[in-house]
């Protein structure tokens, strides 16, 4: 008994603005029905507002061994009998502020989210239209090689780029080159969905009519990739994006969690994991603990978000 | 079906040459195998014989060629870091890391299947709901986290488990094994549910998805008809064909889990393959990463293909179709 | 007509005043409403009518198939004197395959492709009966070789894609009959089936009702296999049974309108094409039934009565109808004027 019943077309004028257009439409519908969504949308917006104005909250620059204090090292969160203001938190052996490591450490590990998304999205991207449009060999090689690179873990990927920078660049590297090497690993690890699904999409759109009208009036092949087929794939590459936003984060905090990422000098969220986990065992559970709920919590969060973000866009494909 | 076999077996092949090419060219063009050998003072012209005795100026497709000749023989080179070769250092450290990797696969199997096939039967019950939960904790919270805060229960504050290594090992042959122990067992509790728990939630989502798929099937509805008993129904008919996609999904995911062990061997400081791997990138050792590499490569292809076997032997359709193509 | 309709036996199936709904999330739909039918011993009930009319949905309400949303909202089901439709799962659970049995559309899906036959066989005889493997396997072979399937010593280990459509449909024919019982339920079992196959097919319910005494409801679309099959014959409208009587009567002298249009669309051999009419329009979707008769937007003599007033089934000769047309109760016309 599979009733097929359409719903009636609303009788009300479609908004004309953007903002309106946007506000009426069923992906805001379906927003605003899931607190949990509304919920993990807030959580992320604080951990990035957190992250942006870190220097304004943050009672101590972590990243300065100068405002450093050995004599505040190991404290306690501020409830316990021995904690002391400012140190929200604690503080780790070197005095650092915990609450203000968390700021900074969360900075980082979005920055290198973000840049990695970035830096993987453009890739995937332009190798996914690159492959699609033009087709036959380089479609080849490049669809050949993101297979063989799909049977790998990314994070195997990511450490093996990780170790292989190192070696070209050679020696010891600074902190920004660390989180550039970060970022380039991350991104490597991470564009085959990307191309994948642009690839697909482009052979649908490839062969429509007004793709075959912006050829015959002599639009080179680039501006009808960028203008004509690119709109039509930012849906999934959006989707692809958040959850691979957490993806990245997760990645990066792993790689500097193993050792290989973020110095402690300028700690991201996974390195004063790596910190604290060494203290696990003399009772100061506050180091691993708080950057360790946090990086969780942002994860969740950005998780959730694509969950929704994907049925939204997508509802066939729940 | 032979011909089946024999193309999968050309394309596992052709993994293993593409992977052997980027190891080649990390183990050439990343490192200098001469810094092997000598040291850092040594002059230009030693340098230069040293070179040619190892063959580095020949042409590089002969290097390649020979590269991976040595490779197929189990020569891969000596550590940087260990002066040993890469062969014994990965022999020795293999039985560690696929004793958890084996055991964490079982863990995710049993658990896996069993929370799977209870929430596609009762999808709305409460306990459903908190398996729902379970695997979206098991998918967002990063492994090593999960590892700290296990040790944190069951060693730091319990102290029930160990918190590194793998207790006390038997050695039968040159396999050390922990399965003989009782510390062995105990060191293996912890790793392996840090390592499983993602594979866990995986393998909870797709039977629960292909449970509520199954049992939407004609057959299924045919069977209620006959008056089998529910029980009958749900697993005999419904789980044996929800196991289908279930042993794809554990043979693809073992290669996985042994990857991803990396992470779990830092964090109990389990002396495996992976702590190795991620010792040899911290300290920028490149014949180990690249024989890791290969390996790790050599262990999924073989698994892809004993899967692709193994499907057809579980389900009889694909045995004809396969005998018969189309 | 067979003797043993005529004496008072009590009918192998008697359903009065069953009514089905699906519950859903724009309301609820009335998929049976108010259906009546009895089957006798060893006779064949013809169901027929266009899909959606609830020809399947009866089925599957009688042998206690019908999964939420959907739930029987009133209504009686006899079987042989016990009433079904209330029975407990695990009493209804032993009603079904023993003394009810039902065979599918579609034998390719019907059947689980990773058991073997004999496997599906013996589970189903084993479930219903205190038979030892054994004996469940000699009695499978038997049923296999009932259903005319050749070799059925060497066939019963295969599974179930090594045979053919209409091998397969024999096959879960077979699996119907596992535990002898008194009712069959056919839903469209040669629809999914080579033309040629068709016909064997329908031979064989007819053979096997007859030598096992067994009634037999035939739920299809296809008239060309009622007219040649069934005893009796439902016209199914709507959720609701238009006309219902002697297949020879309803065949060639139907009563309600719309079982006039259907009887015109029987492909005869010895007519010319001409005869097939068209019905114009299309039946109603279950949210959009118009009251009184649901044919009547559809209906060439419908009048205005028609358009409030749902028709009761009428007893004429030998056929129930649910028309106003055969109604000649004047104090019934008045009522509603």
């Amino acid at each position: 008994m599979a009733e097929t019943l359409q719903m009636a077309p609303a009788d009300m004028p479609a908004p004309t603005s953007r903002i309106g257009r946007f506000l009426d439409s069923d992906v805001w519908a379906s927003f605003t029905r899931s607190k949990l969504t509304m919920l993990a949308a807030a959580l992320t917006f604080v951990f990035i507002a957190m992250a942006v104005f870190a220097g304004v909250f943050a009672p101590q620059n972590p990243f300065n061994p100068a405002e450093l204090d050995l004599l505040n090292s190991r404290m306690p969160p501020l409830w316990d009998e021995m904690g002391q203001a400012p140190f929200l938190l604690g503080t780790d052996e070197q005095g650092r502020d915990i609450f203000s490591a968390i700021l900074y450490g969360l900075r980082i590990s979005l920055l290198v989210g973000f840049l990695g998304v970035a830096f993987s999205a453009t890739l995937g991207i332009t190798l996914g239209l690159v492959a699609g449009y033009i087709g036959g060999a380089v479609d080849a090689v490049i669809m050949r090689i993101a297979d063989i690179q799909l049977t790998f873990p990314a994070i195997l990927i990511a450490l093996l780029v990780d170790g292989v920078a190192k070696a070209v660049l050679g020696g010891h590297l600074d902190e920004i080159m660390t989180l550039s090497v970060l970022v380039f690993s991350i991104g490597l690890s991470f564009w085959v969905q990307y191309a994948r699904t642009v690839r697909g999409s482009v052979l649908v759109e490839k062969n429509k009519d007004y793709i075959a009208a912006a050829r015959l009036i002599g639009l080179p092949a680039p501006v009808i990739m960028l203008r004509h087929i690119l709109p039509n794939v930012l849906g999934p590459v959006l989707v692809i994006a958040t959850i691979n936003l957490a993806l990245a984060i997760i990645t990066e905090a792993t790689l500097s969690f193993l050792g290989t990422g973020m110095p402690e000098t300028m700690p991201s969220l996974g390195t004063l994991i790596r910190i604290g986990n060494n203290y696990l065992f003399s009772g100061e559970w506050w180091i691993v603990a708080f950057p360790g709920i946090a990086l969780a919590l942002l994860v969740l969060a950005i998780n959730l978000l694509g969950d929704w973000l994907r049925d939204a866009l997508n509802p066939r494909l729940r | 079906m032979l011909a089946f076999i024999i193309r999968r077996a050309f394309q596992a092949i052709g993994v293993l040459l593409a992977v052997g090419i980027i190891s080649f060219a990390m183990f050439r063009f990343a490192g200098d195998p001469v810094n092997q050998i000598v040291s850092l003072d040594t002059p230009a012209a030693e340098r230069e014989q040293v070179r040619r005795s190892l063959g580095l100026d020949d042409p590089v497709p002969v290097q390649f060629a020979r590269y991976l000749v040595q490779s197929v023989q189990g020569d891969f080179g000596v550590s940087y870091q260990f002066r040993q070769p890469v062969s014994d250092l990965l022999a020795e450290r293999m039985p560690a890391t696929l004793e958890l990797a084996f055991c964490a696969t079982i863990f995710a199997t049993v658990f896996g299947v069993l929370m799977g096939v209870y929430s596609g039967l009762k999808r709305d019950s409460v306990l459903a709901k908190v398996f729902q939960t379970i695997s979206l904790i098991g998918i967002s919270l990063p492994t090593f986290l999960i590892g700290i805060l296990l040790i944190y229960l069951f060693a730091v504050i319990l102290g029930w488990l160990p918190s590194y290594g793998r207790g006390d090992t038997v050695r039968l042959g040159w396999w050390s094994t922990g399965f003989l122990t009782l510390s062995g067992w105990k060191a293996l509790i912890m790793p392996s549910i840090t390592l499983g728990l993602f594979q866990m939630t995986l393998i909870m989502r797709i039977v629960r998805a292909e449970m509520l798929e199954v049992l939407r099937a004609d057959y299924i509805k045919f069977a209620r008809a006959r008056g089998l008993t529910t029980r009958a129904i749900h697993f005999g008919h419904a789980l044996k064909n929800t196991l289908v996609p279930v042993i794809t999904i554990v043979g693809l995911q073992f290669g996985s889990v042994i990857a991803f062990a990396i992470i779990t061997e830092t964090v109990f400081q389990w002396p495996g393959m992976g702590l190795l791997f991620v010792q040899a990138v911290q300290n920028v050792d490149i014949p180990i990463m690249a024989a890791y590499l290969m390996l790790v490569a050599l262990i999924f292809v073989t698994i892809n293909l004993a899967v692709d076997i193994l499907y057809t032997i579980v389900d009889p359709r694909l045995r004809s179709t396969i005998r018969q193509p189309a | 007509m067979r003797e043993g309709r005529e004496t008072m036996s009590v009918p192998v199936l008697s359903v009065r005043d069953l009514r089905v709904e699906f519950v859903t999330r724009r309301g609820t739909l009335k998929a049976i409403d108010g259906v009546s039918f009895d089957i006798a011993k060893g006779e064949v009930l013809g169901v027929v009518g266009e899909s959606g009319a609830g020809k399947s949905v009866t089925g599957s309400a009688v042998i206690g198939l019908i999964d939420p949303p959907g739930r029987i909202a009133g209504g009686e089901i006899h079987l042989s004197g016990l009433r079904i439709d209330n029975l407990p799962p695990e009493e209804m659970r032993r009603v079904r395959g023993r003394r009810i049995g039902m065979i599918f559309q579609d034998p390719l899906t019907s059947l689980n492709p990773l058991y073997r036959v004999s496997e599906q066989l013996v589970e189903t005889i084993r479930t219903h009966t205190n038979l030892s493997a054994s004996a469940a396997r000699k009695r499978a072979i038997d049923l296999l070789a009932e259903v005319g399937i050749p070799a059925p010593d060497k066939r019963i280990d295969s599974y179930p894609h090594e045979f053919s459509g209409g091998m397969r449909q024999r096959v879960v024919i077979a699996l119907a009959l596992c535990a002898e019982p008194e009712l069959i339920i056919a839903d469209e079992p040669t629809t999914a089936l080579d033309v040629s196959v068709q016909a064997q097919i329908i031979a064989l319910l007819k053979r096997l009702g007859r030598e096992h005494g067994t009634a037999i409801m035939l739920v299809t679309h296809d008239m060309g296999v009622i007219a040649e099959t069934a005893d009796r014959v439902a016209v199914m409208y709507a959720g609701r049974i238009a006309e219902i009587g002697p297949v020879r009567d309803v065949v060639q002298n139907p009563l309600h309108p719309y079982a006039q249009g259907l009887m015109g669309a029987i492909p005869s051999l010895e007519a010319d094409a001409q005869r097939l009419v068209q019905i114009p329009g299309a039946m109603p979707r279950l949210s959009a039934i118009p009251p009184g008769c649901p044919f009547n937007p559809r209906c060439p003599h419908a009048f205005d009565r028609c358009k409030v007033e749902r028709p009761e089934a009428i007893q004429h000769a030998e056929h129930r109808v649910a028309c106003h047309l055969y109604d000649q109760s004047p104090a019934r016309t008045e009522a509603v004027a």
